[in-house]
């Protein structure tokens, strides 16, 4: 576990330094039950999804409105404090960190949905709504929102717009980015301000979505709806092993089939799937695949028929087609609890998110099994196979003396495989305070000195979730090149990470 | 950077050419044109005109040159043409990697060798890929896969004083660092130059099928004194014909319309399904488009005018929300006089609208005013893409855009001396 930032530099909200100052703005601002500085509920809100990373925050506000944030931000502009802003906390990049010097801004109590337009496709939603209940107030009318984190009954779109959230499902239905029509941010100056797609002039939507808060935060957000399919087909295929699930998948997309979902797990994971929630795959399975086609039902009859076809003849051994509902439940439970399934076989465990190009899969996996012989270390293998993101799970024992820095070792060295692919260091999870110092590995100084003006521009003062995405980053004053030395959270990281 | 700018350009050893009368970028006329063959003969030219205080107006296919405001001066022409090299098609992972000057008709072919496409229709394959992106066209599948920046998942750029900088890659599912692909995307060449980009690639449909429909939208009427007169009602809300459509679960991956003539003339809706059992599935959409009274066609071959716009001298483009087609095409024909013709994608509610190059100028403003104030009105932007340059001079071309402040201190950061295209966009960036 890793403290990042011990104390408040300024004495906290009781001190006599900006965050004490803050604090009784904020109250004004927000009244007092809405401002926490109690040290044992500030605790509560000391990490997100990725629990290695610590910092309890100097201040927590619950704000209702865009004006109350605007506020707080024009305030902490005033006297110079850091905010972080936070949804439900789902994340596992650390990208909603709190920073002991400042203050989390929490979207908890902005949770309505403001309206629905049918006829345009479209809601506009507060930050703090999860994922699952805009799907939920529109399932009946044949809607849905297509992302589909596998946290989102819980996770927030305030959450998914500033990581561009995914999902099992993107690989035919796109991203977040590609499902927000419009935001209303307030900018780190404190302004509220309007993204439009509509507008002419600069995409600064499309920067803003996965910008994991460092360019301002999202107070309303516009998606868009989708239709719901007429037919949705699940299918389990069991192969001996996982080259031949590989060769199914590239049969599957090279014959022009583009599955709503693929995904893949190996004999280890499918081993912690049954352990944790008995979802009774194929016995003797080296891997199995979840392919699911959707759409119109004649097109999905063809699909299927063309899947199946594919699939026994790259080795399949089983196949499972989903009747219902239910079903189609059963055959996704092992795959949707497999991270918190490991669990069951490991002590502890880590969780990687990264890219390649999915003709490299077979290489990459062949190359991963020989990394885990070779530092002893098990690691077990879930991944959308349709778009090359792999979540290789590292196990390991943290009572064992050094394991968990082999890990560490093994989790890091996994990334440098996809990077040398061509690969990404981040599918869908973020870049946040983990893998800060990984972009040096697949960015230039140039690449990350330009990405830097996109954030002059918009947080001229480093002021809006500072130390998350840049590894090092330098003053919107400074010349490029210039560079002010390692940056303490990444030094904090190398050092306490594991 | 004692020599003059003439000599300084040479000296990078990039092919520079005088400026002849062909190169006028919206009138304005440069003097030199560059022809860069690398990102780094780019980056070259790029530095010694920030050094020279030099205003650089990117350019690919040419055939969007005269959309945007006129740069307020133009001493270079940077052109992409001889940047056209397919970098990588890998098909195994559906993405191409290309060169900005790659046109877009050369890109499909390549890549119809290998049964997979770009999916992202524009009007003119002459077009490059660099013009594509830097306008951000796209055409009647935007519906089903979205505008250039949704495809898009790297790019490679150079900025004003040289750098070159990526951004993305060559996998699709990607979210490390800024976008910034998606910020040069509809840019104008303001920014900086785009000299690479890698899209996500889709297999070319088996098989595909257009159902096509007309409907009026005039009535004859008697006045009140007891004249016989056109009224432009819309007896068939277009809403209530898109919308179903839209929304059907034959999953279309375009709607269309076309309507030659918006004071009185009918609009026809043409709609494209795609894929697996493409005939199925453009019965059902037979069905929902005959339930208007309106006779439909289902045919293998596109209509004529299909993803083509409706003129080129003269265009005005509308965005509303999907829910307001309707409203759209209401402002368009009560606001029109003579010879108007629109086009677009309806289901995504993008109307492109051609007015005659001879319009009088008056008439133009007060054409774009009007509908202007009652698309606003209905949540929507109505943009000048092009127009001819006296009628030009008395237009707001871009019409009520949410975030200039932020998108003037995004280019005062990219490019600080104002030599990319200055001028050529929103607020006067």
């Amino acid at each position: 576990m890793s403290e990042t930032f011990v104390a408040a530099p300024d004495g906290g909200p009781d001190g006599p330094g900006p965050l004490a100052r803050l604090t009784a703005r904020c109250r004004e601002i927000l009244g007092p039950d809405a401002v926490i500085t109690d040290p044992v509920r500030l605790r509560t809100y000391e990490c997100d999804g990725l629990t290695y990373h610590r910092a309890t925050p100097g201040l927590v506000v619950l704000p209702e409105s865009a004006e109350q944030i605007a506020a707080i931000v024009r305030a902490c502009n005033e006297y110079g404090v850091p905010f972080v802003a936070r949804g439900s906390g789902t994340g596992l990049s650390g990208g909603a960190l709190p920073r002991s010097d400042g203050v989390l801004i929490v979207t908890s109590r902005m949770r309505r949905i403001l309206s629905i337009d049918l006829a345009s496709r479209r809601a506009v939603v507060e930050p703090g709504v999860t994922n699952l209940a805009i799907t939920e107030a529109v399932r009946d009318r044949g809607f849905y929102y297509a992302p589909d984190p596998s946290s989102q009954q819980v996770c927030s779109i305030g959450g998914n717009v500033a990581e561009n959230s995914g999902g099992a499902h993107c690989l035919k239905y796109g991203f977040t980015v590609n499902h927000v029509e419009a935001c209303e941010i307030v900018t780190p100056d404190g302004d509220i301000v309007e993204l439009d797609r509509m507008d002419a002039g600069y995409d600064l939507l499309g920067a803003f979505v996965g910008s994991e808060g460092t360019l301002g935060i999202a107070t309303k957000i516009t998606v868009r709806l989708s239709v719901t399919p007429e037919a949705v087909c699940t299918l389990l295929a069991a192969f001996p092993d996982v080259e031949s699930g590989g060769r199914a998948v590239s049969a599957i997309i090279g014959a022009g089939v583009v599955p709503a979902a693929i995904e893949m797990m190996d004999a280890l994971a499918i081993e912690a799937a049954e352990a944790a929630v008995a979802c009774g795959y194929p016995p003797g399975a080296g891997a199995v695949l979840v392919v699911e086609l959707d759409g119109p039902l004649a097109a999905v009859e063809q699909e299927y028929a063309q899947v199946e076809r594919l699939c026994r003849e790259n080795g399949a051994f089983e196949l499972r087609v989903a009747k219902d509902a239910d079903e189609r439940a059963a055959i996704w439970k092992g795959r949707k609890s497999a991270f918190a399934a490991v669990g069951r076989i490991s002590p502890a465990y880590i969780v990687q998110d990264g890219v390649v190009p999915r003709t490299a899969l077979p290489g990459v996996l062949a190359a991963i099994d020989e990394l885990s012989r070779e530092y002893g270390i098990r690691v077990a293998n879930v991944f959308h196979a349709g778009d090359g993101n792999l979540h290789p799970l590292v196990l390991f024992d943290d009572e064992e003396e050094g394991a968990g820095e082999r890990a560490a070792e093994v989790s890091g060295r996994i990334l440098d495989l996809c990077i040398r692919h061509g690969g990404s260091i981040t599918g869908e999870h973020g870049v946040g305070v983990d893998k800060a110092r990984y972009m040096t590995r697949m960015f230039s100084d140039q690449d990350l000195d330009t990405m830097q003006l996109v954030r002059c521009a918009f947080d001229p003062r480093n002021l809006s979730n500072p130390g998350k995405v840049f590894p090092t980053p330098r003053l919107c004053g400074e010349a490029p090149g210039v560079r002010k030395g390692v940056h303490p959270l990444v030094e904090a990281g190398k050092a306490e990470l594991f | 950077m004692a020599a003059q700018p003439g000599e300084a350009l040479a000296a990078t050893g990039v092919t520079i050419r005088d400026a002849g009368p062909d190169d006028d970028v919206a009138g304005v006329k440069p003097r030199w044109v560059a022809l860069p063959e690398s990102t780094e003969e780019i980056a070259a030219v790029l530095r010694t005109a920030s050094e020279h205080g030099l205003a650089v107006v990117p350019v690919g296919g040419g055939t969007k040159l005269h959309w945007g405001r006129p740069p307020e001066r133009c001493d270079v022409l940077l052109d992409t043409c001889c940047l056209n090299q397919v970098l990588e098609h890998a098909a195994g992972d559906l993405v191409v990697r290309v060169q900005a000057g790659v046109t877009m008709g050369a890109l499909a072919e390549i890549l119809a060798r290998e049964g997979q496409e770009l999916a992202l229709d524009v009007p003119d394959p002459e077009a490059t890929v660099g013009g594509t992106l830097a306008a951000a066209v796209a055409g009647p599948r935007r519906l089903r896969y979205g505008t250039a920046r949704d495809l898009l998942i790297g790019a490679t750029v150079v900025l004003a004083d040289g750098t070159i900088a990526k951004s993305g890659g060559k996998v699709v599912k990607n979210v490390a660092g800024y976008d910034l692909g998606k910020l040069f995307t509809g840019s104008y060449g303001t920014l900086g130059v785009i000299a690479e980009a890698a899209f996500r690639l889709h297999p070319l449909p088996a098989d595909r099928r257009w159902v096509t429909a007309t409907y009026p939208i005039a009535r004859e009427r008697v006045d009140g004194h007891g004249e016989r007169r056109f009224v432009n009602d819309f007896p068939v809300d277009p809403l209530q014909v898109i919308g179903p459509v839209a929304t059907s679960v034959a999953e279309p991956s375009a709607i269309e319309i076309d309507w030659p003539e918006v004071m009185f003339g009918p609009f026809t809706v043409a709609v494209l399904v795609e894929g697996a059992a493409a005939e199925a599935r453009a019965q059902a959409v037979r069905g929902l488009l005959e339930a208007h009274g309106a006779a439909a066609d289902v045919s293998a071959e596109p209509p004529p005018w299909w993803g083509r716009l409706p003129g080129d001298e003269f265009l005005v483009e509308i965005r509303v929300p999907p829910g307001e087609i309707g409203t759209a095409m209401a402002e368009v024909s009560s606001a029109a006089t003579g010879d108007i013709r629109a086009r677009g994608s309806a289901a995504s509610a993008v109307l492109h609208v051609a007015l005659p190059a001879d319009i009088a100028p008056e008439r133009a403003e007060h054409f774009v005013a009007d509908v202007r104030a009652g698309v606003e009105n209905a949540g929507g932007r109505v943009i000048v893409l092009a127009a001819p340059e006296e009628i030009a001079r008395r237009l707001d071309r871009w019409g009520k855009v949410g975030a200039l402040g932020l998108m003037r201190r995004v280019k005062e950061r990219f490019d600080p001396g104002r030599i990319m295209a200055p001028g050529r966009f929103p607020g006067g960036i």
